[in-house]
């Protein structure tokens, strides 16, 4: 599917969805509470099959948080780049991992690293670093002096 | 007399440590596992024990410093990690690298690619008790280190890719070393699949376990031998080239049993394959530059890139947002080890703790990829 046959479709779907042709991929930006919805149809509609899911950012933005979501069809060979961004201060997003199973432990890395609470996520808690350690090291205003102890 | 009754153990579920020492995660990964008896129930890993924290240290280092810091990821696969990056810092900036660029990467990525899978079939030889492939495995494998120290001036962590080329022109002894050693490795894999492919208790360990469907494979993001051992075509060689992957003939190797022995049949394939790509372009390295001058301080301009390479584990990518500094706003690295461990658990469910340490091998992760 072409960029332009992508976005009619997609806006079909989902008709708040802002689509920009980026320098390489279509770009799709979605308010948070509808990404679920819009996930499982981008996934389960026979001409769009985005079965892949190969990144999976957890981004700060400074006023707000984000999540990237790279998406591929392996049947048709398009890709869709999905931004969606939460409020700082109670920062969440409706889980993925019902959909993609990937998403499991990259969401929770992006929980570790920014602090993104994933809604419904079946197991939620820190992948890398302890359970004790204070802030979320990826946010730009970490205070890395928190977590020194000697 | 009277009768002898034995009770039977009572079948409750135990969770025991697996790791982070031990012997066949190949390296600190510890896995939590929930048996009842020998069943492996649910693998839960618990990853951090090496992380470096490397995405934070990128937003404070340039493009050239990174490079360095991505040899360290999977460090099997150091010069497609390092080309990942140039790819990027190279297509945000427009620059055409010369064509023997292009070439000679492509040459020393084969043979990387070669050499991790040479020491995966060691060590996965020698997770199920055969000693000898270890020291097969490796001598082979020093061969290839050999060429690599001449050209790059180290071993494991050459760091030999640089935004706009190379750091440095070929070694005069590569071409024919190449060479020889092609010759020598087409009649010494043979060996490898009399020693292990054809063996039966290998076989009997191997086939049929850790199935894994093709449309879990992709759910999962599994991909790179892993992946196409259930018949995911995922190379990225094929669906996306670089370097001059477009104009080598060579065969994605898939398979569509999805257990064990799959997986360890697309490396040894791949293992040819790769061979094949080296022999196409061996003889035909173009002359010219071997780098592109570049400014001493990249800054990229304001945007996000995107580059997808196929390393030997599976697809690595970087993804880079630039605000048009001389350090990326954000650096994330798409690591293949970090996916494929997330389908663990459901390879190995219903299976002997034995089957685990071969589905494991069969994995073939390397920690610190996980642990970035």
């Amino acid at each position: 599917m072409t960029n332009q046959e992508l976005k009619d479709s997609i806006l079909k779907i989902e008709p708040t969805a802002v689509l920009e042709e980026g320098k390489q991929y279509l770009n799709l930006a979605v308010a948070s509470d509808k990404w679920h919805s819009l996930a499982q149809q981008l996934k389960e509609n026979k001409e769009l099959a985005f079965d892949y899911l190969f990144n999976l950012t957890g981004v700060d933005y400074g006023d707000t948080l984000g999540v990237v979501y790279h998406l591929e069809s392996t049947s048709h060979h398009h890709v869709v780049v999905v931004k969606v961004s939460t409020d700082r201060q109670n920062p969440q997003i409706p889980t993925i991992c019902d959909i993609w199973r990937t998403a499991e432990f990259h969401e929770r890395e992006a929980f570790d690293f920014l602090g993104i609470q994933f809604i419904n996520h079946p197991d939620l808690r820190r992948i890398f670093l302890d359970e004790e350690w204070k802030g979320y090291p990826l946010r730009k205003d970490y205070d890395s002096s928190l977590n020194q102890s000697y | 007399m009277e009768e002898i009754i034995i009770k039977e153990a009572p079948e409750q579920e135990i969770s025991i440590n697996m790791g982070p020492q031990h012997p066949s995660t190949h390296g600190v990964l510890r896995l939590v596992l929930s048996l009842k008896g020998e069943m492996v129930q649910k693998v839960e890993p618990h990853c951090g024990y090496i992380h470096r924290g490397i995405e934070k240290m990128t937003e404070t280092m340039t493009y050239q410093q990174i490079i360095h810091l991505t040899d360290r990821l999977d460090y099997l696969s150091a010069h497609m990690n390092n080309a990942a990056v140039c790819l990027t810092v190279e297509k945000a900036l427009d620059i055409e690298v010369p064509e023997r660029v292009k070439v000679i990467r492509t040459i020393i990525e084969e043979l990387a690619r070669i050499a991790s899978h040479q020491l995966w079939w060691c060590s996965f030889g020698m997770d199920l008790g055969g000693l000898t492939c270890f020291f097969y495995g490796l001598r082979d494998r020093e061969k290839i280190l050999d060429i690599f120290e001449e050209t790059t001036g180290s071993r494991l962590i050459q760091s030999y890719n640089c935004p706009g080329g190379l750091m440095a022109d070929l070694h005069p002894d590569f071409q024919r070393k190449v060479k020889e050693f092609i010759v020598y490795f087409r009649k010494i894999l043979p060996e490898y699949d009399e020693l292990l492919s054809g063996n039966i208790i290998m076989m009997e360990r191997a086939k049929g376990i850790g199935v894994m469907t093709k449309e879990q494979a992709i759910s999962y993001g599994m991909t790179g031998p892993s992946g196409r051992g259930s018949g995911f075509s995922c190379d990225v060689r094929k669906h996306h080239p670089y370097h001059a992957y477009d104009k080598v003939k060579f065969n994605e190797v898939l398979r569509t049993e999805g257990d064990t022995y799959a997986r360890y049949m697309v490396r040894i394939d791949e293992m040819r394959e790769s061979m094949n790509i080296i022999e196409q372009l061996i003889d035909n390295i173009p002359a010219g530059d071997f780098a592109v001058k570049m400014k001493p301080i990249i800054k990229l301009p304001e945007g996000e890139y995107y580059q997808r390479v196929e390393a030997a584990r599976g697809e690595f990518g970087v993804y880079i947002q630039s605000k048009g500094e001389k350090y990326p706003y954000r650096m994330k690295f798409r690591s293949p080890n970090f996916s494929n461990l997330s389908a663990l658990d459901a390879l190995t469910r219903g299976h002997k703790i034995a089957d685990l340490v071969a589905i494991g091998g069969s994995l073939d992760y390397v920690i610190p990829d996980i642990d970035r």
